[in-house]
């Protein structure tokens, strides 16, 4: 299944919220505030790095750039496009988003 | 605004941008307020500190780009800019990647800074 994240990891705590209850082999896309998760440096960097050993970490690039963080992106998330999105909606059977 | 009085404000940012419209909105009032010849200064704490990092390129969210505002702060004699030193570190950044000249301060600091205001504005 797919799980969305869009809040800020030092704001709420939606991200830990989703890494607790993600099943190894699920994807997980960080989109609006959620992608300062996966930028370098970031007190989330580890946990995430952590959880890529189960699973699939997805980020989308225009919110990153938005941000100014375009160049910023923690190795091994996988950068996606709008259209990229999409597909992993359609992809995936069910959908969370841990607003 | 009665002549002579002047009033210590300070504007609290703590919000990342685009997020939601905290930013943009402490922007404006910023911006709105500074006709009224006070002494005005900014604190950007915690996710506010997002507000400063250089680069912002909204085009692909197609969102108004909001960053060059605070590059206009200056202009408008809005210059005492302070960003929590803590903030920085837990995401990784440095004074390096602000977009306008900010001093640096620990939020303690900055808590020391807020007891002599008149009026605090949180965003």
């Amino acid at each position: 299944m797919l799980h969305i994240v869009n809040k800020s990891p030092l704001e709420r705590s939606t991200l830990d919220s989703c890494l607790a209850a993600a099943q190894p082999g699920a994807a997980v896309l960080l989109i609006e505030d959620g992608v300062y998760a996966a930028t370098r440096g970031h007190a989330a960097e580890s946990k995430l790095r952590a959880a890529l050993a189960h699973l699939e970490i997805y980020v989308l690039v225009p919110d990153l750039e938005a941000r100014g963080m375009g160049q910023s992106l923690v190795e091994g998330m996988k950068p996606v496009d709008y259209t990229g999105f999409v597909e992993l909606v359609v992809q995936h059977k069910n959908c969370q988003s841990w607003l | 605004m009665s002549e002579g009085t002047v009033k210590k404000i300070m504007y609290v940012n703590r919000k990342a941008p685009y997020g939601t419209i905290y930013a943009l909105e402490s922007l404006e009032v910023v911006l709105i307020a500074a006709a009224f010849d006070q002494d005005v200064s900014l604190v950007f704490m915690d996710d506010g500190v997002y507000q400063l990092k250089k680069g912002h390129q909204t085009k692909g969210i197609e969102v108004k780009n909001f960053q060059p505002t605070y590059r206009a702060l200056d202009d408008y004699d809005v210059n005492k800019l302070y960003v929590e030193k803590e903030a920085l570190e837990a995401r990784g950044l440095s004074q390096e990647d602000m977009c306008v000249p900010v001093e640096v301060l620990s939020a303690a600091a900055i808590g020391k800074l807020m007891e002599q205001q008149d009026v605090l504005l949180s965003f």
